[in-house]
């Protein structure tokens, strides 16, 4: 105690943890300096800066105890950038370490030594990694080999000089399989960053030694192996066949990391065999997935993913395995969206009253996002499968007679589609004008009016109906003011006589008391096509919509391609390619800057929306709460906000469009949450009914979101409503502008 | 790969941070915290901010987050993140923000060893255990240890040491299967199936070479329908007797999943101790040991009637242990009023659920709960969100898919005789009623 009192008379303060710390790390007795080292990482771990104490932990590196000697390691690593000079210092332990007698120690020091990024202990690092290559231990070899991927990362030009790449490349040949698997991600992670280096490239000879080390090495060495197999491109079908045969085994592997990449590597080659051997991998793949879908939540999620990307390729895999998807009770939001999008992929005739039964049960539950894409996802499957339709309007209708505010109106927004696919259900349109009262949300009460525009000539009562909405016309939201007003012009073309004054109504509403320049123009264009030629009018306004076929998202060709190369990844998860949500530097220090300025313009962005609601508030006005929705509603095509009331998938779409950007990749399938926590924003202002929209605020909102709905490359495979065929026009032409951006 | 591994506390502490990778730095500690901790809204186990992924992970009351820069594989992330736990809960006992804070220093320890630059090395936790424990290994003692340590911790055998000796060779065989059922209101089976493990524990010497047959269709083939030794075994269990059909099945690393591809044996050398041999899952021709018949009524706003039968329906001589039933109530429950007909039932408000304790259920029998829940008026009414009804039980000498062994063959160079026992049980998975 006394000489470190006299030290700390010189440098440091007397008091203080640091003072307290540096006491015990040059203690005389073992125990206590052991205690302090211990200590000492501790504040490390709780961020504080322990860094001054640097020579006092060095003191301690020469030591038999390996724990401490752990430890100080541990510290050296965090640390040696602050002090690079007396690293020097602990070079000589490390050499000595790289002798020891114990593989442990030798493995342990030449581990450490490639983690410390000091160019001075990367000048004495050949030495150690030459011999530790070659050791006799196949531990000590498996780390050296990593060891080379650290040097190549802090000094290229060093590794390459030395001629480690070529070593490495040697022990793909290594006995043990272990070693292999570690030589083999050192090479990959090297011809990643450097792809001039042609680090690694396989050859028969080494495609063969990676197929014998794959049955003995470690789960996560399997991993790396089966990934290196899947990248690689088969010279022959021949290759392909013995790939194949030599992975599918790995199917019943009990990792379900292990499954994943052998699907992958199966999916992949099975192109180049031929179709009765491919079929039969198809369906010895299909249990092996389904088994994934038990495993813990986040895996399973992560396995749902990629079913979903799997069964856009080849859409009958599991389509005996619906039951495997009906959600728990107890699952995480996450997947039970999932879950549904893969039961709605499956359906086909001979499942779909299970699934329809169980969609029933969903829509009944009281989570509200789940309810809502529980219903849609019924309207999906009623245009999936035409022989179902019928049984999925009387199951929608029996949902509406629940009232359930909420089902109601996500009912009519998908009977709207429903009405699009197949004439013939106009006989239940009575029972939906039953619940106009209920609705408030704009997507629903829009497709309503459309509903009425569209089937004005045999609604005995739609001038009525819409005279109501005409009325409240200036409370009405954008997007609803943009349905009346269409409905509206397509029941004056049905029945002229009817309804002269309630068109001229709605026209000055629109025109003179509006200042939306979108709605007033829609009402100038169609005031001028009446004026001019009724019967141009009406060719436009009443021509044929193209049919919907399907309201399920699928993923562009191109892009489904190239994320099934990406199977299991990151990229695979959120359906995007790596590019969109990764920067460029991997390791520089340009991408941590600009990581910490993507997340302030991310605040940014966030603000407006905070600041916008606020300002509603301030004006007096609440906004309605659901008009958040319109918000997370844009849609890649319709990216003008009067378009946006009739797509039929907008709602899931529009998130994407956001999550699309590569500031901040939200979870896909998580659309639903971010629409409550915007619900929950503004429903701290009250529920504000129908609250005017006229104020500005929530309009920017729209504006801002626009900007990047854009960017999303997820494909433009709707087409837009042909009712909104008009703006809609000019909607996707700047979108698709947007889109050759990229 | 993995730049980092982090642990918070459910406070957003960060008990653990170790950088594998250059790019990993603290201050993402705090975005962390930041955008998943201390936002109640997370939805997804992913976050991706910048180039900088977060994936997590939630264990008692600590989250294991890993950082990834790259485009890294998800699923191994999260496998691997899970493993983690694992090897916590076998070191600790319990991996929670206790255990973590006690062990940090063998935490650290252990992470050193398992990710090397952020790739995965070996996880196997008898291996660790071997050179990595709490009491510390001094180097000089372990030297001529560490080298067989070593060789083990990467050879192609890394589970099991060369040198086991016992006086008495034994293997015992659990049989594990956990059903897991969904019933509709109605009574209608929604979903069954049976996740199965097969637990060995192997007090073997030297390296035997086991093999190991079950009377599923898969290693009979499809053909040899009703092999004779079949018979015997049938008895020990209720099960449909004759063979069953597994969807799929996994095995321990230690079998030659290459050598079941090709002749549909297990064959393996087993590690010494406890390991898990095997996973399977059937969905066919599921025995369900229990019926269940609830009719829950609400009555108006206050009032909630339930009357609930269960059913045994396993032969009368065996008997399932620790039957718990827990019916759920709704948040505004004021009081129960329950009766029995066999067991305990105790109204848990902390739940919200009735539970329902029958220590000791003889097949065949049947036995009802009757209940009245009265309810208190809410300010706000909110629906009901009906959680079903949760069965757990333990069933002995029954498998729900009917699965038996039908042989374990163990070949020495000693040729030593060894005594095999075999168990069954059933269990509880998902045992849930609408």
């Amino acid at each position: 105690m006394a000489v470190s009192r006299i030290r700390g008379a010189f440098a440091v303060p007397r008091k203080g943890e640091t003072f307290e710390l540096r006491a015990g790390l040059v203690s005389q007795y073992a125990y206590e300096r052991k205690e302090a080292i211990q200590k000492t990482i501790m504040s490390m771990t709780l961020g504080k800066d322990v860094s001054a104490l640097f020579p006092d932990v060095l003191k301690n590196i020469a030591t038999a105890d390996l724990d401490q000697k752990k430890l100080v390691y541990l510290y050296l690593m965090n640390y040696a950038k602050s002090h690079p000079d007396l690293c020097i210092l602990a070079v000589n332990t490390f050499v000595q370490d790289s002798e020891d007698p114990n593989p442990l120690i030798r493995a342990l020091a030449i581990r450490t030594m490639g983690c410390i990024r000091v160019d001075k202990m990367v000048d004495y690092m050949e030495e150690p990694l030459r011999k530790t290559l070659r050791d006799e231990s196949p531990y000590v070899r498996k780390t050296a080999a990593l060891c080379v991927a650290k040097l190549f990362d802090l000094n290229p030009q060093m590794c390459l000089e030395n001629g480690f790449l070529e070593q490495l490349q040697e022990m793909i040949g290594d006995p043990n399989p272990m070693v292999v698997a570690n030589c083999v991600t050192a090479l990959v992670e090297i011809q990643e960053t450097a792809p001039e280096t042609h680090a690694f490239k396989v050859t028969p000879t080494t495609l063969k030694k990676m197929l014998m080390a794959l049955n003995e090495c470690t789960e996560w060495g399997r991993v790396t192996i089966l990934t290196t197999l899947a990248d690689y491109k088969a010279a022959d079908v021949k290759e392909a066949e013995h790939i194949c045969e030599r992975v599918s085994p790995q199917f019943q592997h009990v990792n379900p990391s292990v499954v994943l990449a052998a699907v992958k590597v199966v999916f992949l080659h099975m192109r180049y065999v031929s179709p009765e051997l491919a079929k039969s991998y198809l369906k010895k793949m299909a249990p092996p997935l389904v088994t994934l879908v038990s495993s813990a939540p986040e895996v399973q999620y992560v396995a749902l993913r990629n079913i979903d990307l799997l069964l856009q390729k080849q859409p009958d895999v599991l389509s005996k395995e619906m039951r495997v998807f009906f959600c728990k009770y107890n699952d995480p939001p996450y997947l039970k969206l999932q879950k549904l999008e893969i039961m709605v992929r499956i359906a086909n005739d001979k499942n779909v009253d299970q699934l329809l039964a169980e969609l029933k049960e969903y829509a009944m539950e009281v989570d509200m996002d789940f309810v809502r894409r529980a219903v849609k996802a019924i309207g999906q499957v009623a245009i999936k499968i035409e022989s179902a339709s019928e049984k999925c309007v009387n199951t929608l209708l029996d949902l509406i007679n629940t009232k359930v505010n909420y089902v109601v109106q996500e009912a009519i927004v998908v009977i709207k589609d429903i009405f699009r696919r197949y004439p013939g259900y106009e006989g239940i349109i009575p029972t939906l004008c039953q619940c106009i009262d209920d609705l408030d949300e704009p997507n629903a009460r829009g497709s309503l009016i459309w509903i009425v525009g569209e089937y004005a000539e045999k609604i005995s009562n739609a001038g009525e109906i819409l005279s109501g909405f005409v009325d409240g016309f200036a409370e009405e939201f954008t997007q609803t003011q943009l349905q009346i007003l269409t409905a509206v012009v397509k029941l004056f073309l049905k029945k002229p006589d009817q309804s002269q004054g309630l068109v001229q109504k709605v026209f000055q509403a629109a025109t003179a008391e509006n200042d939306n320049p979108d709605i007033r123009d829609r009402a100038y264009v169609y005031w001028r096509l009446l004026s001019s030629d009724p019967q141009i009018a009406k060719s436009i306004v009443l021509s044929d919509k193209p049919p919907i076929t399907s309201t399920i998202q699928s993923l562009p060709t191109a892009l489904l391609e190239q994320l099934l190369t990406e199977l299991s990844t990151l990229a695979s998860v959120y359906h995007k390619p790596p590019e969109a949500f990764l920067g460029q530097g991997r390791f520089g220090a340009e991408a941590m800057q600009k990581a910490a300025i993507e997340e302030q313009q991310q605040n940014a962005r966030e603000n407006p929306i905070a600041a916008a609601a606020a300002a509603a508030v301030a004006s007096g006005q609440a906004p309605p709460q659901t008009n958040m929705e319109n918000l997370l509603d844009i849609d890649f095509d319709g990216s003008a906000p009067a378009s946006l009331q009739k797509q039929p998938t907008s709602g899931e779409s529009g998130l994407e469009g956001l999550a699309g950007t590569p500031q901040r990749v939200a979870s896909p399938t998580g659309h639903a949450a971010p629409a409550s926590t915007m619900d929950d924003l503004l429903g701290l202002f009250g529920d504000g009914g129908g609250g005017g929209m006229a104020s500005n605020a929530p309009m920017s909102n729209d504006d801002i979101m626009n900007g990047f709905a854009g960017m999303n490359l997820g494909g433009a495979n709707q087409p837009p409503p042909a009712s909104q065929q008009l703006s809609g026009q000019t909607g996707q032409k700047s979108n698709q502008e947007l889109l050759d951006l990229f | 790969m993995l730049s980092g591994i982090l642990i918070f506390n459910q406070k957003g502490e960060n008990l653990i941070f170790r950088a594998f990778r250059n790019d990993c730095r603290p201050r993402l500690a705090d975005v962390f915290r930041i955008q998943v901790i201390s936002n109640s809204q997370v939805r997804s186990p992913i976050l991706t901010l910048g180039s900088t992924t977060f994936s997590h992970v939630k264990h008692e009351n600590i989250y294991l987050v890993a950082i990834t820069k790259s485009n890294a594989n998800a699923a191994l992330v999260f496998e691997f993140l899970y493993r983690f736990v694992g090897l916590g809960k076998a070191y600790f006992g319990k991996f929670d923000e206790e255990a973590v804070k006690n062990n940090f220093v063998l935490v650290y320890e252990l992470l050193d060893e398992i990710l090397d630059f952020g790739y995965p090395q070996n996880t196997e936790t008898d291996t660790l255990k071997m050179y990595i424990t709490t009491e510390g290994v001094k180097s000089e003692r372990a030297m001529e240890d560490s080298s067989k340590i070593t060789m083990q911790a990467t050879g192609a055998l890394s589970w099991r040491r060369a040198d086991i000796k016992y006086r008495k060779n034994e293997a015992f065989v659990d049989v594990i299967e956990d059903v897991n059922l969904l019933m509709s209101a109605a009574g209608t089976v929604l979903r069954a199936d049976v996740n199965g493990q097969i637990v060995m524990r192997a007090y073997l010497s030297g390296t035997p070479e086991c093999k190991f047959g079950l009377n599923d269709r898969l290693t009979l083939g499809e053909d040899n329908l009703q092999p004779s030794g079949n018979r015997a075994g049938a008895k020990a269990t209720r099960a449909a007797a004759g063979s069953v059909t597994l969807e799929d099945c996994q095995f321990h690393q230690c079998v030659k999943l290459g050598k079941f591809d090709t002749d549909r044996i297990i064959s393996f050398i087993p590690p010494d101790g406890e390991f898990e041999l095997m996973r399977y899952r059937a969905t066919e021709n599921v025995n369900l040991p229990f019926k269940v018949h609830a009719i829950v009524n609400e009555i108006g706003k206050t009032k909630v009637e339930y009357s609930i039968a269960v059913r045994a329906n396993y032969g009368s001589k065996l008997f399932a242990t620790n039957v718990v039933v827990r019916i759920p109530t709704p948040l505004n429950t004021a009081r129960i009023t329950e009766r029995t007909s066999q067991g305990k039932a105790k109204y848990e408000p902390e739940h919200n659920n009735i539970v329902w304790k029958i220590p000791r259920f003889t097949g065949q029998s049947e036995y009802v709960l009757s209940a009245e829940a009265s309810l208190t008026s809410m300010t706000n009414q909110k629906a009901w969100s009906r959680p079903p009804l949760n069965l757990s039980f333990s069933l002995l000498m029954f498998t729900s898919s009917g699965l038996l062994v039908r042989y374990l063959k163990v070949f020495e160079k000693s040729n030593y005789s060894s005594v095999k026992w075999v168990r069954y049980m059933t269990r509880a998975g998902n045992y849930e009623i609408r």
